[in-house]
């Protein structure tokens, strides 16, 4: 017998891959430079086209003559919007936006032609000779200007003046909860606009074929909602477009909807019968943008003396930028997401967003709740510190629970938030350190929730959010197919482990096909944390299918029961019987003449209607299980200068269960150091005009490795019933705490209150002086 | 991607033959006429690259060609040398080894660190001692693509007649942002200019020009080959602070160099305070003599801070809060200060 033998597992441990730090299945490919990105496909005959942008704001077309680009030799063809009369939109309800402006240009970088020619140079001179004539149209650059001059209107979309989406809702008793309230904190904040800025700029080949079959190859999150919006923007059938997704480099929720490359090189090669190829410049990657929005939160907050929650109300304005995006779930998300994990008697929010002439803003890593979690977060600090209470005493005087509902309705499941508290308060040191430490130097604290997938999917249908297929052959060889797309956060490698542990193969057995229309299942994409959770509850589901026919068919030929028999390590085998063990590839076999060819399919959809609340707007926020974080930031500040240095942050993340710990550490990690970066570098600035002030990696500063604060990542595993082996998403929640914790421990640590993002060293020094000059020492200082 | 213009690529092997090309092309170019492009002449010459690549994405400039000096094999155009006048620095040495040689680490430690802060390690191992210090001015309204630039209504420095920094200026105030430009001129070195025509040491302190076009006293049709340094006086000590948004990669938004030389009993001889990353040229900071014979003590490092703040002046030609890195320089001067004189500077690396 080979040595692997003695690796057997026993029944006494559970798992045999899941919970293991096992290898990211594409993760010698991406380290050695061999995953093949789309920018990497080079097609024969392939064109490369360029985009003609408006330079302008405001401006309505007046016309358009791409005469002298078009006799440019080396270049084959040119689209304007009236190649696509059609308009798109993520959200049906809202298809507000031309691949291409039609009659006006919405922002500076609005997309207004296309070129294909030879090469990207030759399109980037075709370019210069578009000649658009523009009729300039005032500018509405704030959500000031855009609320009071609604007769100056944005996007003719919109139904009322430049409103993109109002809501206003309430649950118990506000106005009685905050009126008797022992304490109130009433304040606003505001939070800077931000962007995803993946390493890899957007891409998309075109490739339509003689028998009329587009072929589109795209950095794209959603391959699915992409295919849908291609069918209808450019009149095909969906049974005629095919949708690849290579490699991709990051999105963060910037790839999550169509974009006017995706339709330009489809058209371009409709009409040039060859493949184009468009690369997005660093700069239009900035353009594109669909990132944070930027808010303006004003909370009141009421509690009794002894620290309860008795009402919270939030007034918040949102500026979304010239087109909806996902703005409609945006402006439910920064009120509905609020509602955990402290438990809350009365609530009320009145978001309101606007369109605006800047680039749209869209959803990014934590859509719609990281800006009301700051505002939150810090009025609680504020309220801690108004009741002489420990602001982790404070929240967990005002825990929510598990299974129960939130003041909105959500049904909360599991919920390991105590715990996240408790992990960062004992590894941080906290009760030594709170106030504790000299001037200067300071702590804070903050918590969160967040979604493990979306209740509904953003087209109203009945069918699964996710499906799976599975080959088994004789090889021993596992094929896994799934329409999920890997943005890098390693969603193939979570169906291969769950895949694994329920066959018993190798992981190396496992090839995971994803990313194509034409081969795999639908799923709907890699966005709102819904891939370990969905589509590894279908890929769970197949593979139990399967696992059933092979131990049946391997207890025929034992004789035994079929349930005495595990599949594990790469064979079948009764435990405790060394008579009774082969490779799982001879099992194969067994099921394979047993059942005919063998193969299965799993899927999942979410509850229902039996977690949220019936009222409108209840739908949304809705998720089957709920992520539960907390964090504990160090910091030091320079007084002299204003410069706020992060030593460390302590992350305790509640994922349920952890498939593979060294990748929810890596999300843990990385959404920790994006808030970090919207809380001191990160600003998307359209001061000049609209347009956008360094749209570049020099200017728009994402901090370096040498930046970057040490990290303490802290994973809790509350198993939630109906997550895969009981795990939820890890990819998005831990980001929240991130900037109130810096936030509340600057206030520690000078005893001053920031309250606008990002905390330039200007602001900070200034509220210190505001401190100074109230007259109230910190820690012994004046 | 934004591709590169197209121009023709020079390779030459001697430095005679790269200065008879640019003579070739270049002699007659108005130094003082026209926007950058047409300053610097229908060739450019190219070192490292990690500017001029940049910048040519960015249609800064339109030359006809680019004369490639990486290939040339005159030894002394690399490399730091010991000589009777002085240290010698090849203006080919990578600031990658500038930043790591033992002889200027041991003699000039700010310069050596100086050197090992600029940008990234890429960019050090590529970037050049020469190109560093001929380093292109900056300016937020432009170091931008041409669509950008266009967007805005171009500027005075390239393709336009406005300044965006200084309403109705007529001079441009592009921002000299090299680091090695600043420390050697807190030393008092001296660059040899070269070209067809014959060869000259200018002082350092004299090389750049308040004009934001062009700030070097260069002729386009000249090349900066060596650095020289004079061998350090005694009690010579020294300090750089930079100041700057991130870790790496950005330019400074903020540098102060100091070069400070004192007597045995400590009193202060002669001192050069250098305050650069806000005008076009780096700026010497003048009516300091009342300190010297005096020894260096905190309250004369506040005066010495208070003049800087008067004499500086910072502008929005760099995105970050200008008046917040106003009230910066008398800080990071006083912190140059510091680091000159504690340790007697030779801790600064």
């Amino acid at each position: 017998m080979s040595t692997k033998s003695t690796e057997r597992p026993t029944a006494t441990q559970p798992f045999s891959v899941i919970g293991k730090r096992n290898r990211k299945v594409e993760g010698r490919r991406k380290v050695t430079g061999q995953l093949l990105y789309t920018d990497d496909i080079v097609l024969p005959r392939m064109l490369h086209a360029k985009i003609l942008r408006s330079p302008h704001p405001h401006a309505r077309i007046r016309g358009i003559d791409a005469s002298r680009a078009l006799a440019l030799p080396g270049v084959h063809a040119v689209v304007t919007g009236r190649d696509f009369p059609v308009p798109y939109g993520i959200i049906p309800w809202t298809r507000d936006e031309y691949p291409l402006a039609l009659d006006k240009a919405l922002y500076v970088g609005d997309g207004v032609a296309a070129v294909a020619a030879d090469d990207e140079r030759t399109a980037a001179d075709a370019l210069r000779l578009i000649e658009v004539e523009y009729e300039i149209l005032p500018p509405v650059l704030t959500v000031e200007d855009a609320l009071a001059h609604p007769e100056n209107q944005v996007n003719p979309f919109a139904k009322v003046g430049n409103v993109s989406k109002h809501v206003h809702l309430s649950f118990g008793d506000v106005e009685g909860g905050l009126g008797g309230a022992d304490v109130t904190v009433k304040d606003t904040w505001f939070y800077a606009g931000s962007t995803h800025a993946p390493i890899e700029p957007h891409c998309a080949i075109g490739d339509f074929g003689p028998e009329g079959l587009l072929t589109l190859y795209s950095s794209t999150q959603v391959p699915h909602y992409l295919h849908r919006e291609l069918a209808r923007v450019l009149e095909i059938p969906m049974d005629r477009i095919r949708v690849i997704q290579p490699g991709v480099g990051g999105a963060f929720g910037g790839k999550s909807e169509p974009f006017d490359l995706e339709f330009a090189v489809a058209r371009l090669s409709q009409k040039t019968g060859r493949p184009v190829k468009i690369l997005y410049t660093r700069e239009e990657v900035f353009y594109s943008h669909r990132g944070r929005h930027p808010m303006r939160l004003a909370y009141e907050i009421g509690a009794t003396r002894e620290g309860k929650l008795r009402a919270v109300r939030a007034k918040i304005h949102i500026d979304g930028g010239a087109y909806s995006s996902f703005g409609l779930v945006t402006t439910y998300y920064s009120g509905q997401l609020l509602c955990a994990p402290y438990r809350m008697p009365a609530y009320e929010f009145d978001s309101t967003r606007v369109f605006t002439n800047k680039p749209a803003c869209g959803p990014k890593r934590g859509h719609g709740s990281v800006q009301p979690r700051f505002a939150f977060e810090c009025a609680l600090d504020v309220l801690a510190e108004k009741l002489e209470l420990d602001p982790i005493e404070l929240r967990r005087r005002n825990l929510l629970g598990e299974d129960t509902r939130t003041v909105n309705e959500m049904r909360v499941t599991s919920n390991g938030f105590p715990q996240c508290l408790d992990a960062v308060e004992r590894a941080s040191e906290w009760k030594k350190k709170f106030r504790g430490l000299p001037y200067g130097h300071g702590v804070g604290v903050a918590g969160s929730t967040y979604i493990s997938g979306t209740n509904y999917p953003i087209y109203p249908n009945d069918m699964p959010q996710s499906g799976c297929q599975i080959k088994v052959d004789r090889s021993g060889r596992v094929t896994v197919f799934s329409g999920v797309s890997d943005i890098g956060q390693g969603c193939d490698s979570t169906l291969a482990y769950i895949v694994a542990e329920e066959l018993g193969v190798e992981l190396e057995a496992i090839r995971v096909v994803a990313g194509d229309t034409d081969l795999a299942p639908v799923d709907l994409g890699a966005y709102s944390s819904r891939i370990t959770f969905m589509a590894g509850n279908a890929a769970l589901e197949a593979a139990r299918k399967l696992k059933r026919q092979v131990r049946e068919a391997q207890a025929a030929v034992w004789d035994v029961a079929p349930d005495r028999i595990e599949l594990a390590g790469g064979f079948a085998l009764v435990p405790g019987d060394p008579e009774r063990v082969v490779p799982v590839a001879k099992a194969f076999q067994a099921a394979e003449a047993r059942f005919g060819t063998l193969g299965s399919t799993g899927s999942y959809n979410t509850p229902g209607q039996a977690v949220h609340g019936e009222y409108r707007g209840g739908t949304i926020g809705a998720s089957p299980a709920y992520s539960f974080t907390a964090h504990v930031a160090e910091v030091e500040v320079d007084e002299e200068t204003g410069l706020v240095t992060v030593k460390k942050i302590w992350v305790a993340h509640d994922c349920g269960r952890a498939l593979n710990p060294t990748l929810v550490e890596g999300q843990m990690e990385g959404s920790a150091y994006m808030g970090y970066a919207e809380a001191l570098f990160e600003e998307q600035d359209f001061q000049l005009n609209g347009l956008h002030r360094g749209p570049s990696l020099l200017d728009y500063r994402l901090p370096t490795s040498l930046d970057m604060p040490d990290m303490d990542s802290l994973i809790i595993e509350s198993v939630d019933r109906e997550g895969p082996y009981g795990a939820k998403e890890a990819g998005e929640g831990p980001l929240h705490p991130s900037v109130p914790a810096i936030a509340n421990a600057i206030h520690d640590a000078v005893g001053a209150r920031v309250t606008d993002l990002p905390f330039y060293p200007g602001r900070v020094r200034a509220a210190i002086a505001a401190r100074r000059a109230s007259g109230r020492a910190w820690k012994g200082r004046s | 991607m934004l591709p590169l213009p197209r121009f023709r690529f020079e390779t030459p092997r001697h430095l005679s033959d790269a200065l008879a090309t640019l003579a070739s092309g270049n002699r007659g170019t108005a130094a003082d006429h026209g926007d950058v492009a047409a300053r610097r002449g229908p060739l450019l010459p190219m070192a490292g690259g990690t500017d001029l690549l940049p910048n040519l994405k960015h249609d800064l400039f339109a030359p006809e060609a680019i004369v490639d000096l990486t290939r040339l094999g005159e030894a002394r155009l690399r490399g730091v040398r010991d000589e009777k006048d002085g240290l010698h620095l090849g203006a080919l040495t990578p600031l990658s080894e500038a930043a790591g040689d033992a002889l200027l680490g041991a003699y000039y430690p700010a310069l050596a660190r100086g050197y090992s802060l600029v940008a990234s390690p890429q960019i050090r191992n590529m970037g050049t001692v020469g190109g560093n210090l001929c380093l292109d001015t900056r300016c937020t309204y432009y170091n931008q693509t041409a669509f950008w630039r266009e967007s805005l209504g171009y500027c005075l420095k390239r393709e336009g007649t406005r300044c965006h920094v200084v309403p109705g200026g007529t001079r441009c105030v592009a921002a000299s942002s090299s680091d090695g430009a600043t420390l050697l001129t807190a030393l008092g070195a001296e660059a040899h200019i070269e070209s067809a025509d014959g060869d000259r040491w200018v002082a350092v302190e004299k090389f750049f020009v308040g004009e934001g076009r062009r700030n070097l006293h260069l002729e386009a049709h000249e090349l900066v080959t060596e650095v020289r340094l004079p061998r350090p006086a005694a009690g010579l000590t020294m300090g750089y602070e930079k100041l700057r948004p991130r870790n790496a990669i950005d330019f400074p938004i903020l540098s102060v160099a100091v070069a400070l030389e004192r007597d045995p009993s400590g009193a202060c001889k002669s001192l050069r305070l250098v305050v650069a990353a806000l005008g076009s040229k780096p700026r010497l900071v003048a009516g300091l003599d009342g300190v010297i014979g005096k020894p260096l003590d905190e309250e004369a490092m506040k005066r010495i801070g208070e003049a800087a703040y008067k004499q500086c002046h910072p502008l929005t030609n760099i995105t970050v809060d200008p008046d917040w890195r106003h009230e910066m320089v008398p800080v990071y001067v006083r912190r140059a200060l510091r680091a000159a004189t504690s340790s007697h500077g030779k801790e600064t690396r």
